[in-house]
This record gives structure tokens, C-alpha cells and sequence, in this order.
């Protein structure tokens, strides 16, 4: 019974520090000027691509109208018309919405993904971990962008199997960063203390190592968003990104190649959009690398 | 220390046939008909079968990827293209070369670019030196590729007509597409640089230097840069690589006659033999500068070599 009420208090002054953890790291990154624009400005995108349907519906992002072909921009479309006369501004907002979702689901994916077997490979060792390794070793040995476009190539361009061919080519860096902490923590005494006290090996990995290497994590997931946009966009450009007639900011880059020298304008939006996006989301990683690590801030 | 650089060559035949294997694996999810394809739309069912029956395309997949590699390997035989009905190894050698120049060129140069920016920025950590650069490096870090080379085209083929936008008959038509090659990774390794140069000049031997009143060039050029110079040899090699591959993007702006664009150009015409081939050979490519790497970095990093070396002596 004793031993259970102190366990509760136990908790209890965990949640106590864990809030006050929180508080630090805010403080820390609220410190950072980059970070705070980059911030807010990936909260106004993403509040601008959730309502995106309120505001201009799907429909004219891919209705097409002959007649504003090319048209530069102007009051009713502001950011101009493709080659097919469709609105670009409806485009990018609803390709933005694509972009991003994949973008955040196959970070997911394959944070998950990476960081279980990272785990895995850094708490057992031995056997294992070789295993695992040498596998991931040949999986990073493919160029990565030629591996996604042959995952591609091979099961058709749709939303899910460009999450499964991102993931692919995303998770190794997370089985390395993951198995790296492990190693590293899986020699702390508090490891030590958990398996004296009897915790089985899933317990000790799920809630005394990956907790305290989830830092590093959380810095590389928003790290990786970034690129995942853009990685995407460079498939869309290649032709191997969502399938026309959805709207897509690389397949959107693509087309107006073609069209440079007439409607300029085809490039600028689309391109800005990328990179607003990709520097918002990188200057909060930034931001979030100071804040939870400070020795890393040179 | 010939022992560590053995192990890394031998490792290499395993990497090559893992690596041929994932890919073939992975292109086989959806098997093509190559009778159906070479014959065309006309043949009569019974020909496109026994030509599938004639290449061994309707064998179970491992004896399929074990006569593959057995071709490809003994052979240099890659099968013969979908599209065009030539040999692929006859089509994508030529191209070969020139995807492994244009990736030495753009990896050479985003050096010469990222490097001495990276040292100088460190060096003068906060003065106008560090923080145009650095600004300049992060945005270029949130622009794809093939937007940098889009630009590049849109200012210098466009507006001012200075240079050609597209083939690779003269040097000029290198220039554009070096560039956006290099550009990207001559902002990363610039950050590269620049942070592994401002560890090593916080290093106790530096401060040591600095105490035992060398000069500052001294400091900076023999003790800091020399150490700092390490990760970032490792750091050039994985950009080769990358650019041996990434490098399809800027093929395919530039219509350029490399493997990348053959790759991307054939696959809406699912000429399975030579997107399957174009990326092993580049995977191997890949695999070989990895594997240099590695090498010349047990060969400039004393610690390596220490550890061989006394092996050795016991």
C-alpha cells in the first residue's frame, strides 16, 4: 500500500516538473525572434488551409475556362490563371492542403516507424541490432529520391502510396537518431533502477528512454515536414507527384515551365509557397533546437 | 589498416546485391508484360506468352531476380528497353558518364562556394560576414532544387538572354545547370562548415594555441581548421552522392543527357528495364563513393588509423 502512495506522489511531482519543463522551453523559444515569426506564420498557413474550403471551393482549383488562360493577376483571380484558365490561388491553397497532410502523415509514419525499430536495435543490441543495421545500411544505400520514385513508379501515384514511398525513404534517419539516444541512455542508472524494480523491456523503452530522447526527436520530426514538402514538390515536378487534375505545388512548377516566358507569375506563386512554408516550419525547428537543447546552440 | 579498407571492399558485394535486390523487389510489385510491351498491342496472345516464356519473365520472382543478376552481373547484360527495343546497357552507359561528371562538377563546386563562406563565417561569428551568408544559406535550405534552377533559368535564359536554356553542346550550357546543382548544397555545407568550425575553435587546444601566444592565423588555419575539416570530408562525400541522384531534377529542367532524365523520361512509358537499371547503376555508383569515403576518412582521421594500428600490435 505504501509503496503504491508513493508511487502516486512519485507521479505526481513528475507532472509538477514535466509542466514546468514546458514553461522553460516556451520561455526559451519565445527568446528567439526567428522562431516566434516563423510561428506564426506557420499558424496563419495552416488556419488559411483548413478554412481553405470556406474560402475558395475546391471547384475552382480545377474548373477550367479557356478564355483566362495564362491571364496574369488581376481583382477576380488574384494570383493569376494557369494554362488551363484555372485560378491559381485556389491551387495552391488546396495543393497546400495536400502537401502539408502528406507531409505531416508520412512524418508521422515514419517517425513511428524509424524510432520503434531504432529503439529496438539500441536496447537489445547484439543480434538484433546487426540485423536491423545491415538492413537499414542497403536501405540507405539506394539514393533516396530514386527509391521513393521507384516505390512510385512501381504502386501509381495516389495520396497513400506517396505517404508508404516518403516513409520508406524517411524512416532510416530516425532508426539511426533513435538507436544513437538509446545507446546512450540505455546505460543510465535510472535504466538500471527500472530493471532492478522489475519493469520489463517494452515498459523501460516506452516510458524511461523514449520519453527522454523524445526531444531530439520532436526536432527532427518538424526538421523533416519541411523537407517532406519539398521533396514532394520535387516529385510533382518529376510527374510522379498527385495525379492531375489535383492540384499540386510541384506539378504546378511543372507546368509552368513551359510557360515561362509568357506568364512569369506561373513560377513566382507556387514557388513562394514552398518556401514561405518550408522557412516557416524550419525556423520553428530551429527555434525548438535552441529551446530543448540548449548546449547545442553554438 | 589495409584490413579496415579489405572489410569496407568486401562489404561492397553484399551492398550491391542488397541493393540490386530491393530495387528489383520493389519494381516487380507491379510486373510488367515485357512481351506484350517489346510486341506491341497487336501481337497475338500466344506470341506475347511464348516471348515471356523465351526471356523467363513468367518464372517465380526469386529465380527471376537470380537470372537477373546473373545478366547483369556476368553478363553487363540489363535487358533490352520497353521503349526503344535497344539494349539498355547500350543506352544508359553513355548517359552514365556524363550524370557522374556533371555530380563531381556541381559537388566541386558547391565547395569551393560553402566552404570558405562556412570558415569565414565562423571566424567572424555575428559580423556582417556570418549573418548575410548564414540568412542567405537558410532560405536557400527551404527552396526545392529545381525552383533554384527554375530562377536561374528565368533570370539569365530569359530577361537577360546571357545564356543557353536547355542541351550541353558548349561549356556555356554547363553553367546554369551547375549552378542550381551546386547551389543547395553549397548552402549546406556552408552551415556545415561553419558550425564545425566554431566547435573546433572553442576546443581547449585552440585555446591552448592562442596561450601560448601563436598567431592568430596560426590558430585559425593549423589547430581550428584542420580538426574542423573532418566531418566536413565526410559531409562532401554524402553531398556527392546525393548529387549523383539529385541530379535528375536539374537533368530533367535542363534537358540534359544524363541517366536521371532517361529514368524520369521513361517512366510514363513503363520501360521497366531501363528505370531499373538506370537506378542500380546509380545506387552503385553511390554505394562506391560512400565506400571512398569512408576510406579516406580512416586515412585523414588519426583516430581511425590509431585503432588499426594497434590492433595490429597486439
Amino acid at each position: 500500500m505504501r509503496s503504491a502512495k508513493k508511487a502516486v506522489q512519485a507521479v505526481d511531482s513528475n507532472r509538477y516538473r514535466r509542466s514546468n519543463r514546458f514553461g522553460e522551453i516556451w520561455r526559451r523559444f519565445r527568446k528567439s525572434k526567428g522562431a516566434l515569426i516563423g510561428l506564426i506564420l506557420l499558424l496563419m498557413i495552416v488556419v488559411l488551409l483548413l478554412c481553405a474550403e470556406l474560402l475558395i471551393p475546391y471547384e475552382a482549383a480545377i474548373k477550367q475556362d479557356v478564355r483566362s488562360a495564362l491571364a496574369g493577376p488581376s481583382a477576380e483571380h488574384v494570383f493569376g490563371c494557369d494554362t488551363y484558365g484555372r485560378d491559381i490561388l485556389a491551387r495552391i491553397v488546396h495543393g497546400g492542403r495536400t502537401s502539408l497532410s502528406i507531409a505531416l502523415w508520412a512524418t508521422v509514419c515514419s517517425c513511428v516507424v524509424g524510432s520503434l525499430l531504432g529503439a529496438v536495435a539500441g536496447y537489445f543490441g547484439g543480434i538484433i541490432d546487426s540485423v536491423i543495421m545491415r538492413a537499414l545500411d542497403l536501405f540507405m544505400s539506394v539514393p533516396d529520391i530514386l527509391f521513393t520514385m521507384a516505390v512510385v513508379f512501381a504502386l501509381s501515384a495516389n495520396f497513400v502510396n506517396l505517404l508508404i514511398a516518403l516513409t520508406i525513404s524517411f524512416f532510416p534517419n530516425y532508426v539511426r537518431l533513435v538507436r544513437s539516444q538509446v545507446l546512450t541512455l540505455a546505460e543510465q542508472d535510472y535504466v538500471e533502477a527500472a530493471r532492478a524494480g522489475g519493469s520489463n523491456n517494452a515498459r523501460i523503452i516506452c516510458s524511461h528512454i523514449l520519453p527522454n530522447a523524445v526531444g531530439v526527436i520532436i526536432i527532427n520530426v518538424t526538421l523533416n515536414v519541411a523537407r517532406i514538402i519539398i521533396y514532394e514538390s520535387t516529385l510533382g515536378f518529376l510527374g510522379l507527384g498527385m495525379p492531375a487534375p489535383h492540384p499540386e505545388w510541384g506539378m504546378m512548377l511543372s507546368e509552368a515551365r513551359e510557360v515561362m516566358r509568357v506568364a512569369p507569375h506561373m513560377i513566382f506563386f507556387p514557388a513562394a509557397a514552398i518556401v514561405l512554408c518550408a522557412c516557416s516550419i524550419n525556423l520553428v525547428g530551429d527555434g525548438l533546437r535552441d529551446a530543448l537543447d540548449p548546449h547545442l546552440k553554438s | 589498416m589495409y584490413k579496415y579498407i579489405l572489410k569496407r571492399l568486401l562489404f561492397l558485394i553484399p551492398t550491391i546485391l542488397g541493393v540490386t535486390f530491393i530495387i528489383y523487389a520493389v519494381m516487380n510489385i507491379t510486373p510488367g508484360d515485357p512481351g506484350r510491351a517489346i510486341l506491341g498491342a497487336n501481337a497475338m496472345q500466344a506470341d506475347v506468352d511464348a516471348y515471356n516464356h523465351m526471356l523467363g519473365y513468367d518464372l517465380p520472382f526469386l529465380q527471376k531476380f537470380v537470372n537477373y543478376v546473373q545478366d547483369l552481373f556476368l553478363k553487363g547484360d540489363f535487358g533490352i528497353s520497353y521503349f526503344t527495343k535497344q539494349p539498355v546497357f547500350a543506352e544508359i552507359w553513355p548517359r552514365y558518364g556524363f550524370s557522374v561528371r556533371l555530380a563531381l562538377m556541381g559537388a566541386l563546386l558547391s565547395a569551393v562556394i560553402g566552404i570558405p563562406l562556412g570558415i569565414y563565417a565562423a571566424v567572424k561569428q555575428y559580423s556582417l560576414w556570418d549573418t548575410v551568408p548564414s540568412v542567405i544559406s537558410f532560405l536557400i535550405a527551404a527552396i526545392p532544387g529545381f525552383v533554384v534552377g527554375m530562377l536561374l533559368l528565368y533570370i539569365f535564359a530569359l530577361k537577360l538572354n546571357w545564356l543557353p536554356s536547355y542541351g550541353a553542346s558548349s561549356l556555356r550550357h554547363y553553367i546554369m545547370p551547375m549552378l542550381a546543382l551546386a547551389i543547395p548544397p553549397a548552402a549546406q555545407n556552408m552551415r556545415f562548415t561553419k558550425s564545425s568550425m566554431l566547435e573546433s575553435i572553442r576546443q581547449d587546444y585552440v585555446r591552448t594555441a592562442r596561450a601560448k601566444g601563436a598567431p592568430e592565423r596560426t590558430v585559425i588555419w593549423k589547430h581550428a581548421l584542420k580538426n574542423a575539416m573532418l566531418p566536413v570530408v565526410t559531409q562532401m562525400g554524402l553531398t556527392l552522392g546525393a548529387l549523383i541522384a539529385g541530379a535528375v531534377v536539374v537533368e530533367k529542367l535542363f534537358s540534359l543527357p544524363g541517366i536521371g532524365s532517361l529514368i524520369v523520361d521513361r517512366i510514363p512509358f513503363k520501360d521497366e528495364p531501363v528505370i531499373i537499371g538506370g537506378t542500380i547503376l546509380l545506387s552503385v555508383c553511390f554505394a562506391v563513393i560512400m565506400l571512398v569515403v569512408d576510406v579516406i576518412y580512416a586515412f585523414i582521421d588519426p583516430r581511425i588509423k590509431a585503432k588499426y594500428v594497434k590492433m595490429k600490435g597486439k
